[in-house]
This record gives C-alpha cells, sequence and structure tokens, in this order.
C-alpha cells in the first residue's frame, strides 16, 4: 500500500451520508488495503473446506456453488436452532445507536457500515427478510433485505473488517455481542467456500503440524534450542530445553508467535528464565505447539478441532495441569471453550502452585492457569527476587488485550505484575483501558499486510492513546498479554505514536529476575544497553 | 423515509378507528372485540417467542466481562459486572433491567482531524431518555391498575399521589405523563437529527415510536381535555376482567382512539423488536456467571469433533522426530 501520512489518515468525518444504507454494492478494486486475500484452495482441500478454488474479491465472478443461496438460508436455519445468542440477537437490537462510536473500524474509517448495529444489519436484514413472518409480508418496510451475491459480498467485506473484539457488546444494553455475530457470519461464509487465507492457512498448518506457524517439530526443536543459547549469551545462564517430555507436573501453551518471531521471542525466553528460576517441572510440547486458535475466527467446530490436542497431550504427557503463556483470543478458547468442547478435564488434578501453595480453585474443571496468575501469586508472596532498576529505562504503559478483558477478565494481574517488576508504570485514558480497551485491529485474522490501511485506521482509537501517554508520560515501551499484539502493535506504534516499542509482560520481569549465577547484566534480553551501561555498550561496540 | 411510512401507517390505524367508531357506530367492536384479540394476541405472541428462544440451547457459556474476574483471594473482583456466581447474575441482571447499566456506560467519540486527537466525551443523554421513558411507562401501566382492581389498592392510590404531587390542574397532571411523551420526543428527534441514529434507522422504529406517542396523546388528551368520565372507564375494564363485555357508555372517542392504539401496540409487540422487553432476560453475555474455568457448562449438541491425533502426528513426523532426536511413542 502507498502509505498515507497520518496527518493525512485521520481526516475522518463520522457522520454517514444522507443515503440509504441498503444498497450493498462494494468496489472491491478501489478499496484495496481494506481487505483481506482469500484463502488458497490447497489449505481448504487439506481441511475438507467446501469450494476450494483460486479466486479473487476484485473480480466478478467469486465462482460460488450453484446452491450457494439454499447453503446459507439452511445455514441460517440450523444455526438459529442450535444458539440461543444468534436467535436472540437477530430479534431484539433496537438500533439505540449506543454501540456506533465504539467500534475501532468505525472510529478509524467513518465508514458507517462499520458501526457494529450496521455490521449485525447487514445479516439481521436477511434474517428479518427470509425467517420472520413480518419481512416475508412488508419486505423492505420490514427492514429486510434479498439474499443476493452483492449481499454477500458485502458480508465477506465486513465481517473479514471485524476483529470480535466485543467491545461493542460492553455498551449494549442487551448485551448483543457482535463478535458472536461475526463468528456466525463467517460459518456461514466458509459453507460456501468465502474465507481469508490468513485465517485459513494458520488453521490448516495447526491442524497438520501442531502450529498456526506450519514449524515442524525439529524446527520447533531448533528454534527453543536458539533461543535459549541466545540468551545464555546476554544473561550466562544456561537453560536445558524441555519438550514433550513426559511425566512433567505442568504442560505449558504458547503462541506459536513467541518462538518465532521478535518481539514474542523474549516474552518466550522471560517465561522460561522464569521457570528455570523457580525450578519449574514442566515441558512444552511440539506437538501441542500452539495455544491460538484461529478456528475462533472460522467456526466452532474448527475451534473444537484444533483445541483438541491441547487435553490430549495433557492425557498423553500424563501432567498435572496445564499452564497458559500471553496469548489474548488463546484464553478467549482455554476460557470459555476448551472445557465444554474437550473437558471434561478429569484426568489432571486441581491447579496448586508447588512454590506457594496457592490452589488456583478459579480452574478448578479446565485446570489451565494464566502465567499472569501464576507469576503475581508468586510476586505476592515474594518468591522472586528482583531488581527492578534493570526496566528503568522503560516508562511503560499497559494494553489490554481484548479477550483476556471482555471474555475473562484478566485485568489486575498483568497490572500487579508489571508494578512489582518496573518503577515507571503509567495508564493511558480510562476509556481505553480495562473492559473499555481497543482493539490492535489485527486480530481475528486480519493482522495481513494486504489489509495495512485498515489496520492503521482501525488502530487510530489505540494508537491515539498510546501517543497520549507517551506525550504526557514520556511512555516508550506498550507491554501487552497477546501475541497477535506483539506482531500488530509496533507498526501501529510507528504509524500513530512513533518511538515507543512493544513487549510482552514476561520479557519485564526476566528482565528484573536475579538469577543465580547470571553475569553481571549490562543490558536487557533484547541485548541492548540498561540504563546507565549506554556508555559502556558504546565503548564496547567501537572496540569490537 | 422510514419516519414518513410509519407515520402514515399509525394515522392511518386512528383514521381506522375514528371511522369505526364515528361512522360505522362500531363502538363494540373497537371497544371490546379489538383489545380482547389484541391481549389474546400479545400474550400468545409473546409466549410463542419466548419459547422459540428458550428452546435453542445455549452451547457455551459467553458472558462479556467487564472488570476483574474471580481469581486470586487478594485480587478484588467486580462481581456485579463480571458476576462469579448466581447471586453476581442477578444483581447484574438487575442493575442492566432497572437501571440500564450499560447504556449508563455510554460516551461519544470526537475525531479532532487538525489536532490529531480523539475524544471521550461522557455522553448520558441516552440513558437519560432511555431511564425516563420506560420508567414513567412502568409507572403509567401501574396507575391503571386502578381500572382492573375493585376496590382500588392502597399502592395504586400512592403511586397516584406521589405522581400528581405538583396537584396542578384538574384532573391533576401527572408528572409521568409530561415525561413520558418529552422522553419520545427526544428518542424520536434523535431518529430525526443525529446523523448515525438517522442512518440505521428502519420503519419498524419509527412505528414503534409513533404508536407509543399516540398511546400517550390519546390518553393524555382523553384525561385532561375530553374530560372522560372516569366512573365509565371503569365499568368497561370491569366487563373486560369480568369477561362479561359491555360497550362503553358516555365516553368520548379519544377513548376508542386510545383503546386501538394501545391494542395496536400490543399485537405489534411480539412481531417487532419491542421483544426486547422479554429477550434482555434471556442474554447469554448477561444472564451467566463467569466461572468458565471453575464449573464446566455443557453443551447440549456437542459434536463429536476429533483432532488430529499425537499418534497420526507422530507418524506423519516420524523421520523429522527421529533427525531430531524426540523419544516416540511407537518405536
Amino acid at each position: 500500500m502507498a502509505e498515507k501520512p497520518a496527518s493525512e489518515l485521520i481526516q475522518i468525518d463520522l457522520n454517514p451520508p444522507k443515503t440509504d444504507w441498503r444498497d450493498p454494492s462494494i468496489n472491491f478494486e478501489s478499496r484495496r488495503g481494506t481487505w483481506s486475500y482469500p484463502a488458497l484452495a490447497k489449505n481448504l482441500t487439506y481441511l475438507g473446506f467446501p469450494n476450494p478454488r483460486e479466486w479473487s474479491p476484485a473480480e466478478d465472478d467469486w465462482k460460488l456453488p450453484p446452491n450457494w443461496k439454499e447453503t446459507i438460508l439452511e445455514g441460517i436455519r440450523e444455526r438459529l436452532l442450535k444458539y440461543r445468542s444468534f436467535h436472540l440477537f437477530m430479534d431484539i437490537c433496537v438500533r439505540c445507536g449506543a454501540c456506533a462510536d465504539k467500534c475501532h473500524f468505525f472510529i478509524g474509517s467513518g465508514d458507517p457500515k462499520n458501526m457494529p448495529v450496521l455490521r449485525a444489519e447487514l445479516l439481521r436484514s436477511i434474517y428479518r427478510r427470509e425467517f420472520t413472518r413480518t419481512g416475508k409480508i412488508l419486505k423492505q418496510l420490514a427492514g429486510g433485505r434479498e439474499l443476493t451475491e452483492e449481499v454477500l459480498k458485502e458480508w465477506y467485506y465486513y465481517f473479514f473488517q471485524c476483529t470480535e473484539c466485543r467491545r461493542c457488546s460492553v455498551y449494549c444494553p442487551y448485551g448483543i455481542d457482535t463478535a458472536d455475530i461475526t463468528m456466525m457470519a463467517r460459518e456461514l461464509m466458509n459453507l460456501v467456500g468465502l474465507n481469508i487465507n490468513w485465517v485459513m492457512e494458520p488453521v490448516a498448518n495447526c491442524e497438520r503440524t501442531g502450529n498456526h506457524l506450519g514449524i515442524q517439530p525439529h524446527t520447533f526443536k531448533d528454534n527453543v534450542e536458539f533461543l535459549l543459547e541466545e540468551l545464555e549469551d546476554v544473561t550466562g545462564v544456561h537453560i536445558e530445553p524441555q519438550i514433550n517430555r513426559k511425566g512433567a507436573e505442568v504442560l505449558f501453551i504458547i503462541p506459536s508467535a513467541d518462538y518465532f518471531a521478535d518481539p514474542g521471542t523474549f516474552t518466550f525466553v522471560g517465561y522460561l528464565m522464569l521457570f528455570e528460576y523457580l525450578g519449574l517441572d514442566y515441558t512444552l510440547s511440539a506437538y501441542a505447539s500452539e495455544g491460538g486458535n484461529f478456528g475462533l475466527f472460522t467456526s466452532h467446530d474448527t475451534i473444537k478441532r484444533l483445541n483438541y490436542k491441547i487435553y490430549h497431550e495433557a492425557k498423553r504427557l500424563g501432567v498435572k495441569w496445564i499452564l497458559g503463556g500471553e496469548c489474548g483470543h488463546m484464553w478467549r478458547v482455554m476460557h470459555q471453550y476448551m472445557d465444554t468442547m474437550n473437558g471434561p478435564a478429569d484426568f489432571l488434578e486441581m491447579p496448586t502452585s508447588p512454590f506457594t501453595g496457592t490452589v488456583f480453585s478459579n480452574a478448578a474443571s479446565t485446570k489451565m492457569v494464566h502465567i499472569c496468575e501464576f507469576t503475581s501469586d508468586l510476586l505476592r508472596n515474594n518468591k522472586l527476587k528482583l531488581d527492578k532498576s534493570r526496566n528503568d529505562k522503560f516508562r511503560v504503559t499497559f494494553h489490554d488485550s481484548c479477550n483476556p478483558s471482555r471474555a475473562m477478565g484478566l485485568l489486575e494481574e498483568p497490572r500487579y505484575v508489571l508494578r512489582s517488576v518496573c518503577n515507571n508504570f503509567f495508564e493511558m485514558p480510562e476509556n481505553t483501558i480495562r473492559e473499555h480497551t481497543f482493539c490492535c485491529a489485527g486480530g481475528a485474522g486480519l493482522g495481513n499486510d494486504e489489509n495495512m490501511e485498515m489496520r492503521l485506521r482501525g488502530g487510530l482509537p489505540r494508537g491515539n492513546a498510546v501517543k497520549w501517554a507517551r506525550d504526557k508520560y514520556g511512555v516508550n515501551l506498550l507491554t501487552c498479554i497477546c501475541a497477535i499484539d506483539r506482531a500488530t502493535l509496533p507498526p501501529l506504534c510507528d504509524y500513530w505514536a512513533p518511538g515507543v516499542q512493544v513487549s510482552g509482560v514476561h520479557e519485564l520481569v526476566a528482565n528484573a529476575l536475579l538469577m543465580e549465577g547470571e553475569n553481571e547484566r549490562t543490558t536487557d534480553l533484547r541485548g541492548e544497553p540498561l540504563a546507565g551501561f549506554e556508555a559502556a555498550e558504546e565503548e564496547e561496540a567501537s572496540d569490537a | 423515509m422510514g419516519g414518513m411510512v410509519s407515520l402514515v401507517a399509525v394515522a392511518a390505524l386512528a383514521a381506522v378507528a375514528l371511522l369505526a367508531v364515528e361512522v360505522g357506530d362500531l363502538r363494540f367492536v373497537v371497544g371490546v372485540v379489538v383489545p380482547g384479540v389484541a391481549f389474546a394476541v400479545f400474550l400468545g405472541g409473546i409466549l410463542y417467542r419466548v419459547v422459540r428462544w428458550a428452546r435453542a440451547p445455549v452451547p457455551f457459556r459467553i458472558p462479556t466481562t467487564i472488570g476483574q474476574e474471580k481469581t486470586l483471594p487478594w485480587i478484588r473482583s467486580a462481581n456485579l459486572d463480571n458476576p462469579s456466581g448466581a447471586f453476581g447474575v442477578w444483581g447484574r441482571m438487575a442493575l442492566e433491567v432497572l437501571f440500564f447499566r450499560s447504556l449508563f456506560r455510554n460516551h461519544k467519540v470526537e475525531v479532532v482531524a487538525d489536532r490529531e486527537k480523539v475524544n471521550y466525551v461522557d455522553s448520558k443523554y441516552l440513558w437519560a431518555a432511555a431511564m425516563a421513558f420506560h420508567w414513567s411507562m412502568l409507572i403509567i401501566i401501574l396507575r391503571h391498575f386502578r381500572f382492573f382492581i375493585e376496590p382500588v389498592p392502597r399502592w395504586v392510590l400512592a403511586i397516584q399521589s406521589v405522581d400528581g404531587f405538583l396537584q396542578v390542574g384538574v384532573p391533576v397532571f401527572y408528572v409521568t405523563s409530561i415525561v413520558f411523551l418529552a422522553a419520545l420526543l427526544y428518542l424520536l428527534a434523535r431518529r430525526f437529527f443525529d446523523p448515525k441514529v438517522r442512518y440505521i434507522s428502519l420503519p419498524s422504529d419509527y412505528l414503534a415510536l409513533y404508536l407509543l406517542l399516540a398511546v400517550g396523546i390519546t390518553g393524555f388528551l382523553m384525561r385532561h381535555v375530553e374530560k372522560v368520565d372516569i366512573s365509565q372507564v371503569k365499568a368497561a375494564v370491569a366487563g373486560w376482567t369480568s369477561l362479561q363485555p359491555v360497550v362503553p357508555t358516555g365516553v368520548g372517542i379519544m377513548y376508542f382512539l386510545h383503546v386501538f392504539m394501545v391494542s395496536a401496540l400490543l399485537v405489534y409487540l411480539p412481531f417487532s423488536k419491542l421483544l426486547h422487553m422479554p429477550g434482555v432476560f434471556l442474554s447469554p453475555t448477561r444472564n451467566l456467571a463467569n466461572n468458565n474455568r471453575a464449573r464446566r457448562h455443557v453443551n447440549p449438541w456437542n459434536p463429536p469433533i476429533v483432532g488430529h491425533t499425537y499418534a497420526q502426528w507422530e507418524e506423519e513426523f516420524r523421520d523429522k522426530l527421529v533427525a531430531a532426536g524426540y523419544s516416540l511413542d511407537k518405536e
């Protein structure tokens, strides 16, 4: 994309035109930069999904199956009977407009069909026309629309322009959850082969290799070993990789981006340093090598299919309980879906911290604990020796990721950890944090490069809040507990709040952690000089 | 456009009632048959819709969590916005239904382009208007019980005297009558003048407001302009409740219009967005506890899906696993 400067992109009018919204036509060609490429045939074929083919949204012919309309209508009928949420959300919206300016994509684009109420109406108008008596009789007057190919194309554009962040649901007087509606719309589109590659390739990879990135077991091991060697160079501490080890007490599940790309890798070694410090009896798995679950952005059946391997592997390895790393949508699945779909996990034991004796009774059934719960409990019980000043070069703020905030409520633990391991912590404005938090605009499979303009637009509210914290408090580090965030927030910050870096929470924990037998530390995990050591590092660099 | 169609529809309804009574002399039909049928449709329709919703299972426990969840004992949890048990859920639902808790969070977003700034401005107008409208409607409905119950219960008299505390006019003006109409007018004005709300509004959104306004206005005119004989109204209503209907005599046209508009509203309700009234109680993002990890939620149709098993994975990557020195389950 030819990048527009921020001052130009922010010229947004949030007042919709006076025209009728019911015209579905979209010119995909002229809107490049705001939509995602379709799924490659090989991925659909591998997964056994319908209608694998080569096609492009920019062309007229989308190569839909001949019976596409019946398939979609039958799909709606089936889901109305299976999901009370869907049926209810189709019926009870009063179009009060409370949600209208709560969506980051609307705020950043001014496109009125990004108002959550209207995004839902795209589907609701079909529901009214085909499934309600008033709609069948009164048609347009009852707010109904005919299901046409143009409508389907409009769905593709707008339901792959929702990150399922649930922010609108917070403000809705009936709790109507656009994420739920988007999930249904995507399920329906999947029935006729309308899906995006940034979702389906990770799904296909995950099914086959165990992780979204398609990393095979030998490479998994190489990556882990390589990262631990790099860590040893910085800290002088040797950590033996723990992979597929039967009989370990804890199975540690992480998003694959953590052992694949910066800055997630620093969070990854951060976790492992903490475990080494503690002497935790844990193992990683090369098979269950993905905590994330792009099934969430595909269909409920796909969530279950990909999530299957977590309990399956826990049982095979004979662990007692499961610990999960920093990842947003992964935790929506682990918290709200896993136990229902693939439980009960009656072969596991009540998660108990071996170091503090704390029983995590809030995870009594799933047997899976969030790393921030685990670490904040350690800190509360003074189990970690820390040098907070090692994080003094950072002026830190915290981005609440959508799912831990609005599908779980994990708000205090990461803050407790951050306040415990660094001296300079500041909050962003109240309307942009905790349950009000704004999405990175790259979740739900939209974090691809071809969609960059829309990501930057949707990233405006978050980016603007970061800029505010940067200008007011001198914040230079945006921390988060989500792997997608760690991938999508850096370009967002570069654009809207230049000079702010992105990291995970456990990277800062490891920076501050006083390991036995470590070198005298002059750099952080990234190999960048600590506060007060800048000159020494420069000398060393010039010596070399 | 949508506003016009609905206005015409409501005007047409009023005209039908007017003609039926004044020209056709169908007082029995408008005064007895129509409300009777309307009430039956209302009850049957609501029941049908609620049963249909209730028959659809809730496969997943998907509350929208707002505030801290219950985890470690030393971390304070937001038990009313992120409830961990039944007690909290009841509290959350009560706040939602009685005080429109979620709407209270509303704010308005402004993008100030030349300063590159996104602003959040507190905005409680919608909440205030919604509260004013719904609460005054509830009080008005309760006030109407003086027609339904004989002798008039003390709580109805108490509501009446508080509502009429201004002691202005004969008969006394009730505060809720004014608030009800004013709130409706505000909600209607939003649909016309707020560009976002205008854009999303359907004909049915205006229709609901016009119907309610018609009910309110006819009621107001009947009481304060036509000064209807209350005892006659009471006799007519007693006819309904005792199932020995009588054609009301000694009441003016406003009575019939009022009854007809209420009937139209009752009939419309089960087929419209006004279903949010029973619907709000069933919303799975609000009425479930966020105790997912502590207590298993069962999906009655949980499909028998098995993913790629470890054994299949090991077989597929056998050579690479061996080369990388993994120990295998099946040597």
